[in-house]
């Protein structure tokens, strides 16, 4: 039906799944697996989510775990939590992560602190989903990186994998987790990045643990989501450049995986963050904080810092867009200034 | 002239820095100091002289004001985006501040090696703002914006490069740093462990036991050759290690093939010198066998676009401009500035050119501009009695001709007289990566019809 589909998934070869593929089989996997997870939000349902993640679920498991809910944030978040407060695993979908603002309350005031303030008599085991990031033409409201807000929250988890194989098991740990995550998809990912997931294997990967993407010996770069993937391509530039380039993928940014980025730092001397939300304030800031007041000893040039500038949104326009994501190139350019110094 | 030194200006005093004088030129050796401390000097008065790899140049002075302090002595080679020397503007009196503290780590985004012009900093603030009883307890403050420069570096070291020394004893001086300024990288220090290098030092002479250890000899990549009585190591000019560089790259870069014809010059002879004294007398310049050669290489250029060529990755680039490089050998070196544009001139703007070129070239005075662009390359050791000779490639050209002693042979000519004619070897090395013996031979064959065409009655204007 090629053509018709505009959502259907692409073809892969034996075991390779694209991202998008490898998170719809986690949930098709959790909720065979185990008949309390349920999944809720806009047109999940019959249409089976905007990017298709949720598609055929509700054929599969009923209108009953499968739930359309209104346009509504606040409420998907907050009937999820009462859910999860009455022994159900719920996974709320927010169709865009640009939409999650309304449910904030909801996310930092309840959800978070629920354990805290029941002294651990009551959790909340709910999973929010979201695809965010730009690079995809979705200008202002379809392109923004939210993770720093909810980075700052404690009592909330912050996942965001790069990969087909972490997305499939952080997304299993993120369900099986006893307090609430939040599952952040880069939109350009889905349908862009493949590769191996294991098959009809019971695997999941640890939330809170980063992943050595690429090893290196001069330079450690930390990223996630689609950065991994510019920083890494930039990295192999470098090596042609005589530079060694550590690429750290962090994949869980609350919380940050300090023993692997202090590792690393004190291997290699010099460090740079990349991300595309707003430079400042931003999950980066933390990594570079992390990394001045336990490295500074192994430290041989400044800590750097590359991100999206500090511009209210991700605009339509496509030099507009450019000007925004950091790239390869810009990555390079950052990489090539630090092995200077 | 150079581009005006790169400089910043702070409380006052404005800060030159050694320029970038070429795209892949990363530093530059004061020459000769064209001002010194005291001097008032205009904008745009050439301050100092600077010798790069490629070329030399004055580098003019950015404002009008008075040299306060000459930061690089003559001789000395520093990296680009050092800071040379100092001025006061004009009706400013320097702010009493060390103007060479050096400044704190800067983000590397503010030290960018390339020294484009700084616009002038945000202005210290208002003398109104500040308490008018300690303009010192201001002038660090200034000082410390002042970074961004990356010179003064190579005596500080970072926590990693400080905690490495300790730990394994060592002096960071004995390393040669390659980081921003000459700073040395953990890197460096790195690799200087795993050379081996501090028990290297041990086998310095005797004598030089207690003496410090000779940072070039520690830092030297190839194991350093044993010197003994009577031996001289002289120091690499920019441009020997420039010409160093250039040839190791080049043997690297291009598989070159060689190949010679054997061209007729009687004729070329016969015309140059019916010729040279009047063109002497009507054009001020000595008309050399050079621009005949030059002009029969370009026609034969035009007709082989293949040697007027560059390998790349993504296919061979055809260069539609014919510049044609000439080497010119100095005492200390040689360069080898470009004729632009030389399918355009006649013989006699030809030798123009080359006499223009190897007149600044002996003077010091090409700028980048001559130096860059070059297609193909015609080189002349036949001046100086070779008679074959097997060059190597100007990167990234494809093809390097060399033009050979002009001597008078017995010759076997049409119909098996013996004549006494004035012969000349021509040698083409060709990178064989772009273009194989057949069209390097057409090409040289072209050159040799070409040239043997000319007579007497050629015009050469």
């Amino acid at each position: 039906m090629a053509g018709l589909g505009t959502h259907k998934t692409v073809e892969t070869s034996a075991g390779q799944l694209t991202y998008i593929q490898a998170i719809q089989s986690a949930l098709r996997d959790e909720m065979e697996r185990d008949e309390s997870v349920i999944v809720l939000g806009e047109d999940v349902g019959a249409k089976g989510g905007v990017f298709k993640v949720t598609d055929g679920l509700q054929k599969l498991y009923g209108e009953t775990r499968v739930i359309d809910t209104p346009l509504a944030e606040s409420s998907i978040v907050g009937v999820a939590i009462g859910a999860a407060l009455n022994g159900l695993k719920p996974v709320a979908e927010i169709q865009f992560a640009d939409f999650i603002h309304p449910a904030f309350n909801q996310i930092v005031s309840e959800a978070a602190k629920m354990r805290y303030r029941s002294n651990g008599d009551w959790n909340v085991p709910m999973v929010i989903r979201a695809p965010f990031g730009g690079g995809v033409h979705g200008a202002l409201y379809h392109s923004q990186s939210v993770e720093a807000f909810f980075a700052h929250v404690p009592g909330l988890k912050v996942v965001i994998p790069s990969t087909p194989y972490d997305a499939k098991g952080l997304l299993i740990s993120a369900i099986r987790d006893p307090d609430p995550v939040l599952f952040f998809e880069h939109k350009k990912a889905y349908r862009m990045i493949k590769g191996e997931v294991p098959e009809g294997e019971d695997y999941s990967v640890p939330i809170g643990r980063a992943r050595i993407a690429r090893e290196g010996r001069h330079m450690s770069v930390f990223a996630y989501g689609l950065m991994v993937h510019y920083c890494v391509a930039a990295a192999e530039q470098m090596e042609e450049e005589g530079h060694s380039v550590e690429v750290v993928d962090l994949r869980t940014v609350r919380p940050l995986d300090r023993g692997a980025i202090i590792a690393s730092v004190e291997k290699t001397g010099k460090a740079l963050v990349a991300y595309e939300a707003n430079r400042t304030g931003a999950v980066g800031a933390e990594v570079a904080a992390i990394i001045a007041e336990e490295c500074f000893d192994h430290l041989d040039g400044p800590v750097v810092r590359i991100g999206g500038p500090d511009v209210p949104a991700m605009p339509f326009s496509p030099p507009m867009e450019d000007f925004f994501l950091p790239d390869t190139e810009r990555i390079l350019g950052a990489m090539r200034r630090l092995a200077a110094y | 002239m150079a581009h005006p030194g790169a400089a910043k200006t702070e409380g006052g005093v404005t800060q030159v820095t050694m320029p970038q004088l070429g795209e892949s030129v990363t530093e530059g050796q004061i020459s000769r100091w064209l001002k010194q401390p005291g001097d008032e000097v205009k904008k745009y008065e050439a301050l100092v002289e600077v010798i790069t790899d490629k070329v030399n140049a004055e580098v003019p002075s950015p404002i009008a004001g008075k040299l306060v302090e000459i930061k690089v002595g003559e001789g000395e080679t520093v990296a680009v985006g050092t800071v040379i020397c100092t001025l006061s503007v004009s009706g400013e009196e320097p702010a009493a501040v060390d103007v060479g503290t050096p400044p704190e780590v800067a983000a590397p985004a503010d030290a960018s090696p390339s020294p484009q012009l700084v616009p002038a900093a945000t202005p210290p603030p208002a003398p109104a703002a500040a308490p008018p009883a300690a303009p010192a307890a201001v002038a660090p403050a200034t000082v410390a914006h002042s970074n961004g420069q990356p010179a003064d570096r190579a005596g500080r070291a970072s926590p990693a490069v400080r905690r490495l020394a300790d730990e394994h004893g060592i002096d960071i001086s004995q390393i040669q740093g390659s980081g921003l300024g000459g700073r040395v990288t953990k890197r460096n220090v790195d690799e200087f462990l795993a050379s081996g290098a501090p028990a290297r030092t041990a086998l310095q002479p005797a004598p030089a036991l207690a003496a410090p250890p000779a940072p070039v000899a520690a830092a030297a990549p190839a194991p350093p050759a044993m010197a003994s009585g009577g031996d001289e190591l002289v120091p690499l000019s920019p441009m020997r290690r420039a010409i160093a560089e250039h040839m190791v790259r080049s043997r690297q870069t291009s598989p070159h093939a060689w190949c010679a014809t054997e061209i007729d010059m009687t004729s070329v002879v016969a015309l140059r010198a019916a010729e040279k004294e009047r063109f002497k007398a009507r054009e001020g310049v000595d008309l050399t066998y050079v621009p005949f050669v030059i002009k029969a290489a370009v026609e034969a250029l035009k007709s082989h676009p293949e040697m007027n060529a560059t390998f790349t990755a993504d296919g061979i680039l055809r260069k539609k401009a014919i510049n044609i490089s000439v080497a010119i050998g100095l005492e200390d070196g040689l360069i080898v500035p470009v004729i632009h544009g030389a399918d355009q001139l006649s013989i006699s703007g030809l030798a123009h050119r080359l006499s223009d070129l190897a007149t600044r070239a002996r003077a010091g005075r090409l700028t980048v501009a001559d130096v860059e662009g070059g297609t193909f390359c015609v080189n002349n050791p036949g001046t100086f009695g070779t008679i074959l000779s097997a060059p190597i490639i100007n990167q990234p050209q494809a093809g390097i001709m060399t033009m050979e002693a002009i001597v008078k042979r017995p010759v076997v000519l049409p119909g098996d007289d013996i004549g006494i004619r004035s012969m000349m070897f021509a040698g083409l090395s060709f990178d064989h990566r772009v273009l194989d013996g057949l069209q390097a031979a057409a090409f040289l064959g072209d050159v040799k019809r070409g040239l043997e065409a000319l007579g007497p009655g050629t015009m050469i204007y």
